[in-house]
């Protein structure tokens, strides 16, 4: 009970201050835009794009601008030093890692809320043909790399060059669910929208996310333990 | 491990010196031809590289859960020979893919993922070199991530339909393969224990020799 008490007062706290500031929102949703216009400039060809691109658009600028909000997240708690405090506080640790999770998937959703129409509109994809397995694929997606790199960035709040080191770790890390969402989304986008190929690309995230969620917070408590 | 060092360092030299009469010896495989022996070298350099990822997970996860600094000498000395085992798998691979699919490489689940475990390895490294103080735990959830991508590379075979030969191929073997397989692949993970050894214990100085200069410092 309290675990979920801490979770959601640490959703709440990072909400709060993100109202005030909308700091990360608005940088990550217009580097998110700005990566699409980059792509589509290296993929359009005499003005039409290449089959199925708007699927690896789409992952790529997710897991572009994620990699920069996890970065900022945690460098806010860095800047005032309130992580330690966060640490001090008589409360599961493995909360705190739950509740910061919680606000990275919040954000990347509404990244990904925007992401979404711009893409259907620029390189006119179908990708609200088929919307309970996009949103799966999507939710997969976005848990799993926010498992790992809330926990990484976290972890690289104490270690000199950070800024280098996140995008280092967290992609080889996440590339398996990067490829499984680019996959699957490709396969509902096609001509012929492969359902059975995007059901089997779900079953292989929500096994990544199984295995990411347990990982990350089972160890964390140990990783920021001193 | 200490005494035994020098019998298995003959050992493993010795192996290695006769390893080309057994692999010459073992059936001609007619329809890729001579480089199919390749085979006896690849196979034996991933599993050397899985158990240098084991070893490397199995310490992380000591480390992290224990403090023990003696299973971190053991993680780093594991992820830097995942490095070496597996750069010899990815050299042998695409030269035995020149012949047998006419490409270098092929991007599909087995070589994407395995090229991917090497990568986190890679990081494993960075981290360490260029993390500064503190780094040897995020090394460790790293070295955790990694270990846990492995059953995933290995299974990767038998879940999509792939251009690399399935889990299937090993067990099936005619008996003189499967017999200078088993040659390499014992004398590869000798050779893993012997620079495991060395690795552990260099990694064990550097260790003491900065207990000594911090000491030296107060």
């Amino acid at each position: 009970m309290i675990f979920w008490r801490t979770a959601w007062l640490v959703l709440r706290k990072d909400f709060a201050i993100e109202v005030k500031s909308r700091e990360i929102v608005y940088t990550t949703v217009f580097f998110a835009v700005a990566s699409v216009l980059i792509f589509s400039f290296a993929f359009v060809k005499e003005g039409v794009a290449p089959e199925g691109a708007a699927a690896g658009i789409l992952w790529v600028a997710i897991a572009f601008a994620g990699t920069l909000a996890l970065g900022r997240t945690f460098e806010r708690e860095r800047y005032n030093d309130t992580l330690r405090a966060l640490l001090l506080a008589p409360a599961p640790r493995a909360a705190l890692y739950v509740g910061k999770l919680l606000g990275m998937i919040a954000l990347l959703a509404v990244t990904e809320a925007l992401l979404l129409p711009l893409l259907a509109f620029l390189f006119a994809a179908p990708l609200f043909a088929r919307p309970g397995l996009l949103a799966a694929l999507l939710a997969g997606g976005t848990v799993g790399f926010s498992a790992v790199g809330t926990l990484f960035a976290a972890m690289l709040l104490r270690v000199r060059s950070r800024d280098v080191l996140l995008p280092i770790l967290l992609y080889p890390i996440t590339v398996p669910v990067i490829i499984a969402g680019v996959r699957g989304t490709a396969a509902l986008i096609g001509p012929q929208p492969d359902e059975p190929t995007a059901t089997m690309w779900i079953g292989i995230l929500t096994a990544f996310d199984i295995i990411f969620l347990t990982l990350s917070v089972w160890t964390f408590e140990p990783l920021m333990t001193d | 491990m200490k005494k035994l060092f020098v019998p298995l360092l003959i050992v493993v030299a010795a192996m290695f010196a006769f390893a080309p009469i057994v692999i010459a010896n073992a059936r001609y495989e007619s329809t890729m031809g001579l480089i199919q022996k390749i085979f006896y070298f690849h196979v034996p350099s991933w599993l050397a590289m899985y158990s240098a990822i084991g070893v490397c997970g199995l310490a992380s996860l000591i480390y992290l859960f224990q403090g023990s600094r003696t299973a971190d000498c053991y993680a780093v000395a594991g992820a830097e020979l995942a490095i070496l085992f597996g750069l010899m798998g990815l050299v042998t691979g695409p030269l035995w893919a020149r012949k047998a699919w006419g490409v270098w490489w092929q991007w599909d689940a087995r070589l994407t993922s395995a090229l991917l475990m090497w990568l986190i390895f890679v990081a494993y490294m960075l981290v360490r070199k260029y993390g500064g103080p503190g780094s040897e735990k995020l090394a460790a959830a790293t070295a955790i991530f990694g270990t846990a991508t492995g059953p995933f590379v290995y299974k990767s075979v038998d879940i999509w339909r792939t251009v690399h030969p399935t889990t299937n191929v090993v067990p099936t073997l005619p008996r003189d393969m499967a017999l200078a397989l088993l040659y390499c692949m014992i004398a590869f993970f000798l050779l893993f224990l012997v620079l495991l050894t060395v690795r552990v214990g260099l990694a064990q100085r550097q260790m003491a020799l900065d207990d000594l200069y911090l000491a030296g410092e107060d």
